[in-house]
């Protein structure tokens, strides 16, 4: 934990707003899992983000997506966005934890800026018109 | 031999005279990036299909000097090029993209 957010709790300020980002990932499942072992994949990586105090913006389902190139020898995947603020922490600790399951391909989780986050918006606007 | 005359009047004996000028076809409209034309400010690396457009047949990056991108966004575009390769949503290397 960073010393400064140390002092913050310890004098009970809620630096949340401070250090709140606005975060976007990405990841591939392993096409070789059923619907419901998504479902539940998905399901537990949400509950972990919101247990460790993140708040959900968006989530995505893009379905089973063929590759540009080959990962673990599967040629598709199962992509999944999520969107959502939280604290710089725990980004760390999601990523350790995609790491080390190994249903997840690939993983990418970038922070948005202002135009980012409008933009995010715009799309999700325009998914939830088209959809 | 009215040449060996000319020549002999000074005039540099290598030059090349065309009877009718050369008709070199230039590009005259000029390049511009298309990010502050059209007033894009965040360039998206979920939509593969849209930044074909930087990348050649091979998926490489093009150069600014060729698509015209100012600098601010090819910094974006390149960014952009390389997350989408790291999804597999573009190849690192391909033939014939296009």
């Amino acid at each position: 934990m960073h010393p400064l957010w140390q002092k913050a709790k310890v004098l009970n300020i809620n630096f949340n707003r401070f250090f709140m980002n606005h975060y976007e990932t990405v990841f591939i499942l392993n096409p070789v899992l059923s619907e419901d072992q998504i479902k539940e994949t998905v399901k537990k990586y949400e509950d972990l983000l919101v247990s460790k105090g993140a708040k959900m913006i968006s989530k995505e389902n893009w379905g089973l997506k063929k590759l540009a190139y080959p990962i673990q020898n599967k040629k598709s995947g199962f992509y999944h966005l999520f969107e959502f603020t939280v604290d710089g922490e725990v980004v760390h600790e999601l990523e350790t934890e995609f790491k080390r399951d190994e249903r997840f391909m690939r993983y990418l989780t970038v922070s948005l800026d202002k135009h980012a986050i409008a933009w995010a918006e715009k799309r999700r606007n325009r998914n939830k018109k088209s959809a | 031999m009215a040449t060996l005359q000319q020549q002999a009047k000074g005039k540099k004996d290598g030059e090349i005279r065309y009877l009718t000028p050369l008709n070199i076809e230039t590009n005259k409209t000029k390049k511009y990036c298309m990010f502050k034309r059209s007033g894009i400010k965040y360039v998206d690396y979920k939509d593969p299909d849209f930044l074909l457009k930087f990348v050649n047949e091979q998926g490489k990056i093009l150069p600014r000097r060729l698509t015209g991108t100012s600098l601010k966004y090819q910094r974006k575009v390149a960014v952009a090029v390389k997350r989408a390769r790291h999804l597999a949503l573009m190849p690192y290397v391909a033939d014939l993209l296009k």
